[in-house]
C-alpha cells in the first residue's frame, strides 16, 4: 500500500464549550472512494476544514499527501479540489466565470472536461450566480472541481441540492474520476449514494470515529435478515444462539442472524425440506442506525 | 369549499389581506434593530445637545455673529444652509442653519439602511420566502419595514425635541426642526424601500438610495451657495425644503407639505411595485453574462478589482462632482473677502492681494482635509467585502485552491490603497479644476500633490479595518474611531475639547498644502505611512494564523 492521502489520527478541535472533534481517526488510501458518514453536528465539516487548513487542530495528527495542511496549504491545494455543502458564490459573476476562476487558481483547467461537465450537469454558464438555485450553485462548484486534474476530491455533502437525475450524473462523474485514479473523500447523508460509490466507510459520532473499514467488513458486524420457508420446527431454530428475533408463521420463519451464524443455520437445515431461502445483508442504513441508536446514549 | 369550511382552517388571530402578519413582522424587526436604533438616537441627540452647549461656551454671542459672516459666504453656505437670520445669528438660528442639513443626511442614512435591511437584505437571504410561505400578506414585509423606520424616526425626533426644549429653544421652531427631520427620515426610508424593489441586490439598493440622498444634499448645497436664501436648486429636494422653513426666523410651515407629498408619492410607488413583483425578483433586468472569465477574472486580484469596481466608480463620480463644486467656491470666497473689509478685520488680516490669496488657499486646505476624511470612509469599507466573503463561505472556496491567505488579504490591501490614492487624486483634480478660474493661477498639480500627501493617514484607516478582520472582529470600533475623528476634525474648535484631543485628531495634522510648498516637514505623513505599514503587516500575520470561520 502506498502512502495514505488523508490521515487523521486522534484529531481534536474545540470551539468554546463545544467539543467538535474528539479523537477522530480516518485513513484514505490512493484510489479509494471513502464515505464519511455521521449525523448533523457530528464534526464532518469541521474535520474537512481542518484537512483544508482553514482550522488548526487542537491536538492529534493530520496529514494531507503526507504533509501538514496548516503549514503547506497552498502547495497541497494544487492537488485537490473541494466542494462545500453550502455553496455561496459571488453574485455578480456568472457561473462560467466562477468555474474559470476556481480552476485557474488551482492550476490548469481541463478544457475538454469542463465543457463536458457543463453539458452533463445542464448548467447555463452565462447566468449571474445570484439567479442560481442552490442546486445550480452546487453544480458550479462540482463542475469546477471535476474540470481540474487533481489527486483528491473533497466533497462535503455535495448533492444536497441536486435532483435525482443530476445525482445520477454526479455519481457517474465521481466514479469516472475514481477510475482515473483520483481519491475521493465523500461526506454524505445519502446512504444509498455512499453504498453505491464508496469502497471504504468511516462513521463518526460526536467527533469520534465509531466505525471504519470496508463496507464488507462493516457488514460483518451486523446481523443479516433471513426469510426461510421450511418445515423445520420453530423451537429448533430458536435453540441456536446466533438466531434472534424469530417470527414463525406456519412454515415461514423470519429471523435475523449474526454474521458468523449463517453457516450454523445452513448446517441444521440439512434433513429438513427447504422451499425458499433468502438472506439479506444489512444495508448501510441499518449499520448507520445501529451505531446511532444502540451504541450508547 | 364553503365559507364555514374555510373559516375552520383559517388561522385564528391573523387577517387574510395583503397586510396579514405585518404586526408580527414588525415586532421581530424591532427586536433585531432595537440596539441600532438606540445607538443612532443617542448619538444624534447627544451630539446635537453637546454641540449647542459647546458653541455657546466657545463662541458666545459675538463669536456667533462673526461666524455668521463666514457662514454667509458661498463656501459656508454650501456646508450649512440657506442662511436665514444671519444678521441676528443666535444659537438656535445657528443650529437650524448649520446642523439641519447635516442631520437630514444622518437620519436619511439611518432610515434608508433600516428600510433596505428589512426588505431586500431579508429577501436576498431567503428569509422573506420563508415568511411569505406563512400566512403573511404580500405587503406585510414592506409595511413592517416602513413601520420600523417610522418608530426609529419618532424616537430620534422625539428625543431631539426634548433636547432642544431643554436648551431653551422656542417651541414652534423646535417642532419644525424635529418634524422636518422625521419627515425627511421617512422619505428616505420610502426611497430605500423603493430602491429595494428595483434591484435584486441589497447592496445595489442601498447604494442607489444613498446616491439619491447625496444628490439631494448636493443640489441644495449648490443652490444655497449660489445666493443667500438659495435658488431654485434649493427647492428641488426634501433636504432643501426643511431648511426653507426659516426656522427661528420668520418660520413658515408650508414647505413641510412638500415633504409630506413626496413621502406619499414615494411610499405609494414602493407599495405598488411590491404588489406586482415576484419574491426574489428585481425590476431592473438581469442580463446574461460571459460564459468564460477573462484573463484578469482568473486571478484573485483581478476578481477583487472586478467586484469592487462598481463601488469605486460610484465614489469617483461623487467625489469628482463634490470637489469641482467645492473648488469653484474659490472665486466667490475671494470676492466676498475683497468686498468685506470688516471681515478681514475680524480674521486679523491686513489687506493686499497676497493675504486674500492666502485665505483662499487656507480654505482649500480645509476642503482637502474634508475630502481626506471622505476617502477614509472608503478605506474603512475596504475590509468589508472580505469579511462578508468569509462569513458566507466564499473565502473558503478560494482558499481551498492554491491561494495563500497572505494574498487573499494582501490583494485586497493593494486594491484599496490604489483605490484610496485614486480617489485622493480625483479630489485634488476636482478642487484644482474648480478653483483654477477663481484663483487665477495653475493649481491643478499643487492640489493633486497635496491631496496625495493625505494617503498615509487614509492608509492607516484601511490597515486598521484589516487589522480588525485579522483579529476576526467586526469593524465597529474602527468606525466609531473614524466618526469621532471626523467630528473632532470638522467641529473640534466648536466642541470645547482639551487641546490634547484636538492634537490627537489625525486628519488636520497633515498640512498637505504646506508640504507641497515646502513650508512644512513631511515627517508627519512619513510617520503615518510607517504606522500603516506596521498595522497592515500585523493584520496579514493575524489573518494567516487564525481559524477561518463562516
Amino acid at each position: 500500500m502506498g502512502q495514505a492521502i488523508v490521515e487523521f489520527s486522534k484529531l481534536s478541535k474545540r470551539f468554546g464549550k463545544i467539543q467538535a472533534l474528539d479523537g477522530l481517526d480516518l485513513e484514505l488510501e490512493p484510489g479509494q472512494i471513502h464515505g464519511f458518514l455521521g449525523p448533523n453536528g457530528a464534526g464532518k465539516t469541521t474535520a474537512i476544514r481542518v484537512l483544508l487548513g482553514m482550522l488548526r487542530a487542537d491536538s492529534g495528527r493530520v496529514r494531507l499527501f503526507g504533509a501538514d495542511p496548516w503549514n503547506r496549504a497552498v502547495q497541497l491545494h494544487r492537488r485537490l479540489a473541494y466542494v462545500p455543502g453550502e455553496v455561496t458564490l459571488w453574485p455578480r459573476l456568472t457561473g462560467g466565470e466562477v468555474i474559470d476562476l476556481l480552476t485557474s487558481l488551482r492550476g490548469a483547467t481541463n478544457e475538454q472536461r469542463r465543457a463536458e461537465m457543463i453539458e452533463r450537469f445542464e448548467l447555463d454558464p452565462t447566468r449571474k450566480t445570484r439567479t442560481y438555485s442552490k442546486g445550480n450553485r452546487q453544480k458550479v462548484a462540482l463542475v469546477a472541481a471535476l474540470a481540474s486534474d487533481v489527486d483528491l476530491l473533497v466533497l462535503d455533502e455535495p448533492t444536497s441540492g441536486l435532483d435525482p437525475l443530476m445525482e445520477l450524473v454526479f455519481q457517474q462523474a465521481v466514479a469516472e474520476a475514481a477510475a482515473r485514479g483520483t481519491a475521493v473523500l465523500l461526506s454524505s447523508h445519502i446512504l444509498a449514494e455512499v453504498e453505491k460509490l464508496c469502497s471504504q466507510v468511516t462513521i463518526i459520532r460526536e467527533g469520534r470515529t465509531v466505525e471504519s473499514g470496508s463496507l464488507q467488513q462493516l457488514r460483518h458486524l451486523t446481523r443479516s435478515h433471513v426469510v426461510l420457508g421450511s418445515d423445520i420446527p420453530a423451537h429448533v431454530l430458536a435453540g441456536l444462539a446466533a438466531v434472534h428475533e424469530l417470527h414463525s408463521q406456519q412454515a415461514v420463519h423470519r429471523f435475523s442472524v449474526e454474521p458468523d451464524g449463517i453457516e450454523e443455520v445452513l448446517a441444521i437445515l440439512r434433513g429438513y425440506a427447504v422451499h425458499s431461502f433468502s438472506c439479506t445483508p444489512p444495508s448501510l442504513e441499518e449499520l448507520f442506525l445501529h451505531h446511532y441508536t444502540s451504541a450508547g446514549r | 369549499m364553503s365559507a364555514r369550511g374555510a373559516g375552520r382552517h383559517a388561522l385564528p388571530t391573523q387577517g387574510t389581506g395583503t397586510l396579514a402578519g405585518a404586526g408580527v413582522l414588525w415586532r421581530s424587526m424591532l427586536r433585531t434593530s432595537r440596539w441600532g436604533i438606540a445607538i443612532w438616537a443617542l448619538a444624534l441627540v447627544g451630539l446635537l445637545y453637546y454641540m449647542a452647549l459647546a458653541v455657546n461656551e466657545v463662541l458666545g454671542a459675538q463669536g456667533l455673529q462673526a461666524r455668521a459672516a463666514i457662514i454667509g459666504l458661498p463656501a459656508g453656505a454650501m456646508l450649512s444652509g440657506p442662511g436665514y437670520g444671519l444678521d441676528n445669528y443666535t444659537l438656535e438660528v445657528m443650529v437650524a442653519n448649520e446642523l439641519l442639513g447635516l442631520y437630514a443626511v444622518m437620519v436619511g442614512i439611518m432610515s434608508l439602511r433600516l428600510a433596505v435591511r428589512h426588505t431586500r437584505t431579508d429577501e436576498e437571504a431567503g428569509r422573506t420566502e420563508l415568511l411569505r410561505a406563512l400566512p403573511v400578506g404580500r405587503l406585510a414585509p414592506v409595511t413592517a419595514a416602513l413601520a420600523t423606520c417610522l418608530l426609529a424616526n419618532v424616537v430620534v425626533s422625539g428625543l431631539m425635541l426634548a433636547a432642544l426644549l431643554l436648551l431653551g429653544f422656542p417651541l414652534p421652531g423646535s417642532v419644525g426642526f424635529c418634524l422636518g427631520l422625521m419627515l425627511v427620515g421617512l422619505v428616505f426610508a420610502a426611497i430605500g424601500a423603493l430602491c429595494a424593489q428595483l434591484s435584486s441586490s441589497a447592496r445595489t439598493a442601498a447604494s442607489l438610495a444613498g446616491a439619491v440622498l447625496a444628490l439631494a444634499y448636493l443640489l441644495r448645497a449648490v443652490g444655497d451657495a449660489s445666493e443667500p436664501g438659495g435658488n431654485v436648486l434649493s427647492w428641488l429636494t426634501p433636504v432643501g425644503w426643511i431648511q426653507q422653513q426659516r426656522l427661528f426666523v420668520e418660520q413658515r410651515w408650508w414647505p413641510l407639505l412638500l415633504v409630506v407629498a413626496m413621502l406619499i408619492a414615494v411610499g405609494l410607488a414602493s407599495f405598488l411595485l411590491q404588489q406586482r413583483r415576484e419574491v426574489g425578483a428585481g425590476l431592473l433586468p438581469q442580463r446574461a453574462g460571459r460564459d468564460r472569465a477573462r484573463a484578469l477574472g482568473r486571478r484573485v486580484i483581478g476578481v477583487g478589482a472586478r467586484l469592487d469596481r462598481g463601488r469605486l466608480f460610484g465614489w469617483t463620480v461623487s467625489i469628482l462632482v463634490a470637489a469641482v463644486l467645492t473648488g469653484s467656491l474659490a472665486g466667490p470666497v475671494a470676492d466676498a473677502f475683497r468686498d468685506l473689509p470688516q471681515l478681514q478685520a475680524v480674521l486679523g488680516l491686513r489687506g493686499g492681494q497676497a493675504a486674500l490669496q492666502e485665505i483662499v488657499v487656507a480654505a482649500m486646505a480645509t476642503f482637502l482635509v474634508f475630502f481626506a476624511m471622505v476617502v477614509a470612509i472608503f478605506a474603512v469599507q475596504g475590509a468589508h467585502r472580505l469579511r462578508r466573503d468569509e462569513s458566507l463561505g466564499r473565502v473558503e472556496l478560494l482558499l481551498a485552491t492554491a491561494v495563500s491567505r497572505w494574498w487573499v488579504m494582501g490583494s485586497q490591501l493593494l486594491l484599496n490603497v490604489a483605490g484610496c490614492a485614486w480617489l485622493l487624486v480625483i479630489a485634488g483634480f476636482g478642487l484644482g479644476v474648480g478653483a483654477q478660474p477663481g484663483m487665477g493661477e495653475a493649481v491643478l498639480g499643487t492640489f493633486i500633490a497635496a491631496a496625495l500627501w493625505n494617503l498615509p493617514v487614509v492608509a492607516c484607516w484601511l490597515a486598521l479595518s484589516m487589522l480588525a478582520l485579522g483579529l476576526g472582529r467586526g469593524a465597529v470600533l474602527v468606525w466609531i474611531g473614524l466618526v469621532a475623528c471626523i467630528v473632532v476634525g470638522m467641529y473640534g474648535p466648536l466642541l470645547n475639547l482639551p487641546q490634547s484631543v484636538l492634537d490627537a485628531e489625525p486628519f488636520t495634522s497633515v498640512n498637505a498644502l504646506e508640504i507641497v510648498h515646502e513650508q512644512a516637514s513631511m515627517l508627519v505623513p512619513a510617520g503615518y505611512a510607517l504606522a500603516a505599514a506596521i498595522l497592515a503587516a500585523l493584520a496579514l500575520i493575524l489573518y494567516s494564523r487564525r481559524d477561518l470561520g463562516r
